[in-house]
């Protein structure tokens, strides 16, 4: 493999090869008899309703304690993330203090979320101080965590709304929430789960929604506005305090998804712009891991307003003493207890590890990057921006275009963002459907990473481009350099291949050669007699 | 002279200056031109002094938080919904690895370990529930219930669903919410079915209320109240029968010892991660999964995103990439099966380990010693003076402690000022008749824990 890299980079990477364990599926390292935990065998055998007992063993592995961890760590450790560089847009990579981590686990593992409220004061004092502050960077009155995600906060606003609705008799005639082709697709998915009919609005000259479009969906029907500022093309639509006025004026609430808070962060207040609640993805912007995929928080705060229909329940300061409340007029829950308190704790850890000073300086430095990338990837052979003609500076993210490399080479933007990640930088983050810029993709540098790693990731992402122009097949076929080859994507959309667990692929596929000696009928010794 | 912040590699003083130099600026404020002015705030930030040093924020944390009583210093019997139980140090280990704990979402072959891992979350869930088409888990139990009953919905046209009358209220908020208020076109009516004095459902009342108009029935076992439904095939075709989705939730770590859903006629399994290897976290820890045959109509109903295993270019070797993802909200937005987004997935990868880690051996001997240890617990209790429980309920895990005359709330005091955390007062909820709680008893309860348990609560009897 040839590295195209080394004529303008200096970067530690160049060489990077993932690990490779070719590790098998948990299921084909079982070995009848072994044991990774025991536990106590009780004096007397359960007594158990026949029709309720287990016939057949369940077909799981049988494996060490070492075994096991062994083959989890060889997992971990095929996960490129972080350990490149990933500028993953929308998802505001951070740094995640591992602080946090420790403290979550030294305070918070052996919690349990129904103890009595006088047993939980440390961290009942960590929700309402964290509250404070996420009410002071928005000018709203409340925030609760419960929601498990962004998506999650935004069904909250779903949900809030519902009963705001309820309380105003106006449920069931106000059924309409209005959003735009560029908000998270999140806002409409969960307006309409929760039974909204959802408006979205398309964008115009300037890359967003005129006043006209808007004006001409509202009326007594419409029940909420869902909208991000700026969207993930780094546009922010100049209108949205009139947006908000309109709204409010034909009778429906405003719900601000910040979850492109880092650029505006320190700078505005969506309580000042008029919104009635906003939600911050604590995950995100404030520093909490993302996991893969969660736990993650969505923080959602709103005006006094609202906060009666808040599920519950809610941490209410007395005094000094903190203690918890459900109210008369509460949605009830989105989900069960209080929240995933570790990232709320992390974020909070995060949060004041930063202070204002240290949020402002991120803003910038997450901006200042956004725009050096802009420049120096406005110089890349075939490389171009959403919405040429918006020539201001774009704010914490900017979506590009692959198009003409693609009509030029034949890779597309897949291809490219394959053949990168043999050079230790994650796939990119490209576009949410529909895509609106063919052959997209959406870098976000945010404040953690340095010149040095930004650099290296545009030094590579304009070396494949070369690389396509050269050799097109080197890219179409990569990665070279991964854990594994491309995946045949075919028997993915296909029922008759597509297997979500061992046991369909045994089915569908038959089974692969193993020395595992198991008779799947084999009767069950749960032990004991039944009744 | 700012000082270089240790989170933010271009901060300080000349971290920036490069990049500006580069822009040809020397500030920033101008790449803020698209707010605005009178967008801007005026009014300055008031937030509590930042604390760069790790050493004075860790302070800060331990200062706080150390104002909580936590389960390890006090006996905890709380369950429902999040539950005390062992958490096996390989799961930490694995599930704090910060190379899947910080990234976001890569390609099947740059995160290739992760999706592997999930694959395998979900084929371990498969192999117990007896299912074999299983999601990537959503945010809790709840939302795994509010999901299939929607699902259900969707399959059959049809919007009533039929639950026991004795259900965790926590739970049942949640799914309250899922079912939407009535005033909403595609509400789901919720419609509850007799639980009898022995705990179970009514299969009377069930038969009774079971009809084409039903989408699903929902039934848990063990229940609410921690018994285990004698004969829950019997309540699957009931639902089946009519048309009706039969939806089972279940506890996985009961299912060394009690029948997989997926073999006595379950549609649809829903089920809490929680118990497989995470902490409670204060309900931190908790997450939920979805659990179906794997036939293409239920497939295409799920709002999760699916990970499957497929071949690579290469002979004989294989990866894993998602399955059905058109069909989210991420493919169709407001068109999409409900909504996924962020969820649990951290803790899919504690509770595989979990899993492989036990074996089909591991989860037969917990499920064992947890029937034994609450019954144990049972018994003991039901000689106390003033308090009784019903032993001719097989329980599982939990139980329903009932009490003569004493108030609930006073006898939990009580308990806390001798280091221990009494069961949730469930007194006045639906299904209880007087004061009485819910006692969790599992494997990390000792005998001696549960003598304790007793003495102390003797002492707040008398």
């Amino acid at each position: 493999m040839t590295a195209p890299i080394s004529r303008r980079s200096t970067s530690r990477f160049e060489g990077y090869h993932a690990p490779r364990w070719a590790e098998p599926v948990v299921h084909e390292l079982s070995k009848a008899g072994r044991r990774g935990l025991v536990f106590d065998c009780p004096k007397t055998e359960p007594n158990l309703p026949e029709m309720a007992r287990r016939q057949t063993a369940p077909d799981l592995p049988e494996m060490t304690e070492h075994d096991a961890l062994r083959h989890y760590l060889h997992l971990s450790q095929m996960c490129l993330g972080m350990m490149g560089v990933s500028l993953f847009g929308t998802c505001t990579m951070k740094y995640n203090p591992r602080i946090g981590e420790r403290a979550s686990l030294e305070h918070l593992a052996h919690l349990h979320p129904l103890q009595h409220p006088d047993t939980l004061q440390g961290l009942l004092e960590v929700y309402a101080i964290f509250s404070d502050m996420l009410c002071e960077l928005s000018g709203m009155d409340q925030f609760v965590f419960q929601a498990g995600g962004g998506a999650d906060a935004a069904y909250t606003h779903a949900c809030v709304t519902r009963e705001w609705l309820k309380a105003r008799g106006e449920l069931g005639q106000r059924d309409q929430i209005v959003t735009t082709i560029q908000t998270h697709p999140c806002s409409p998915a969960t307006a309409n789960a929760a039974g909204f009919e959802v408006i979205t609005l398309s964008l115009e000259e300037g890359g967003y929604p005129s006043l006209d479009q808007l004006k001409s969906v509202l009326g007594p029907r419409t029940a909420a506005l869902m909208v991000n500022n700026p969207d993930d093309m780094g546009i922010y639509n100049p209108d949205i305090k009139e947006w908000v006025r309109l709204v409010h004026e034909a009778g429906g609430l405003c719900f601000y998804d910040h979850a492109n808070f880092n650029g505006v962060m320190t700078r505005l207040r969506a309580r000042e712009l008029g919104f009635d609640a906003c939600m911050f993805m604590l995950h995100k912007t404030f520093g909490a891991p993302k996991g893969g995929g969660g736990p993650a928080v969505g923080a959602y705060g709103c005006s006094e307003e609202l906060k009666p229909f808040l599920p519950g329940p809610l941490v209410v300061r007395d005094g000094d003493r903190f203690r918890l409340e459900d109210g008369e007029q509460s949605l009830g829950r989105v989900r069960e207890f209080m929240g995933n308190a570790p990232q709320v704790l992390k974020a909070y850890a995060w949060a004041r590890g930063m202070g204002a000073e240290g949020l402002r300086e991120a803003a910038d430095l997450s901006v200042l990057a956004n725009n050096y990338m802009d420049k120096r990837l406005g110089e890349v052979r075939g490389v171009s921006r959403s919405n040429p003609d918006v020539d201001v500076p774009r704010m914490e993210m900017t979506r590009h275009s692959f198009e003409q490399v693609t009509a030029d080479t034949g890779c597309t933007v897949v291809d490219i963002s394959m053949r990168m990640t043999d050079y230790g930088i994650d796939a990119l983050w490209l576009s949410h459907e529909p895509w609106l810029v063919a052959e997209p993709f959406t870098p976000e540098a945010g404040e953690l990473w340095s010149k040095e790693d930004i650099d290296y990731w545009i030094d590579v992402l304009a070396a494949v481009v070369d690389e396509a122009y050269e050799s097109p097949e080197t890219v179409k076929s990569a990665p070279h350099k991964a854990p594994i080859h491309q995946l045949k994507g075919d028997a993915l959309e296909d029922p008759a291949r597509w297997a979500t667990t061992w046991a369909a692929y045994l089915r569908k596929h038959g089974a692969p050669v193993s020395d595992r000696e198991r008779d799947q009928e084999t009767p069950f010794p749960i032990g004991g007699q039944s009744a | 002279m700012t000082r270089a912040h240790p989170w933010m590699a271009n901060s300080g003083e000349e971290g920036a200056a490069d990049m500006l130099a580069a822009l040809g600026l020397d500030g920033v404020e101008t790449l803020f031109q698209q707010i605005p002015a009178d967008h801007l705030t005026q009014r300055p930030f008031d937030l509590p002094p930042q604390l760069a040093s790790e050493a004075a924020l860790s302070r800060h944390l331990d200062d706080v938080l150390s104002k909580n009583a936590t389960t390890r210093d006090n006996l905890c019997f709380l369950g429902t919904g999040a539950w005390p139980h062992y958490v096996p140090s390989i799961c930490d280990e694995v599930a704090n690895r910060y190379e899947w704990q910080t990234s976001v979402f890569g390609s099947p072959t740059s995160d290739h370990g992760r999706n592997q891992a999930w694959f395998e979350f979900c084929s371990q869930i498969g192999a117990l529930v007896g299912c074999e088409f299983v999601g990537l888990p959503v945010y809790s139990w709840g939302c795994a219930t509010g999901h299939a009953v929607r699902m259900a919905s969707r399959l059959t046209g049809r919007r009533k669903v039929l639950v026991p009358a004795v259900m965790d209220p926590e739970r049942r908020m949640v799914l309250r919410t899922y079912c939407e208020p009535p005033e909403m076109p595609r509400s789901i009516e919720i419609v509850e079915v007799k639980v009898g004095a022995d705990g179970c459902l009514d299969r009377d009342d069930l038969a009774a209320k079971m009809g084409e108009d039903v989408a699903a029935l929902y039934v848990e076992t063990p229940t609410y109240h921690g018994v285990i439904e004698p004969d829950p095939g019997a309540l699957c075709r009931i639902a089946t029968d009519a048309g009706a989705e039969a939806i089972v939730g279940v506890d996985p770590l009961s299912l060394g010892v009690l029948e997989a859903p997926g073999r006595y006629g379950a549609t649809i399994v829903t089920g809490p991660t929680q118990p497989l290897g995470v902490h409670m976290y204060a309900g931190g820890g908790v997450g939920g999964f979805i659990a179906s045959a794997d036939d293409e109509r239920y497939a295409r109903e799920y709002n999760t995103l699916n990970i499957s295993i497929a071949e690579t270019v290469k002979e004989g070797e294989f990866g894993f990439g998602l399955t059905l993802f058109h069909q989210s909200s991420y493919g169709m937005r407001d068109e999409g099966k409900d909504w996924t987004g962020n969820s649990t997935y951290l803790w899919a990868l504690a509770a595989a380990t979990y899993m492989s880690a036990m074996g089909p051996v591991g989860f037969a001997e917990i499920g064992r010693l947890i029937v034994a240890r609450s019954r144990h617990a049972a018994e003991m209790l039901d000689t106390l003076p003033g308090c009784s429980v019903d032993l001719n309920r097989h329980c599982f895990k939990e139980f329903v402690l009932r009490f003569d005359a004493a108030d609930v709330g006073e006898v939990n005091a009580g308990l806390r000022k001798r280091g221990i955390f009494g069961g949730k007062d469930i007194t006045g909820e639906p299904g209880v008749d007087g004061p009485a709680m819910l006692l969790c008893v599992t494997e990390i309860h000792t005998e001696d824990d549960i003598a304790r348990l007793a003495d102390a609560l003797k002492e707040c009897l008398s």
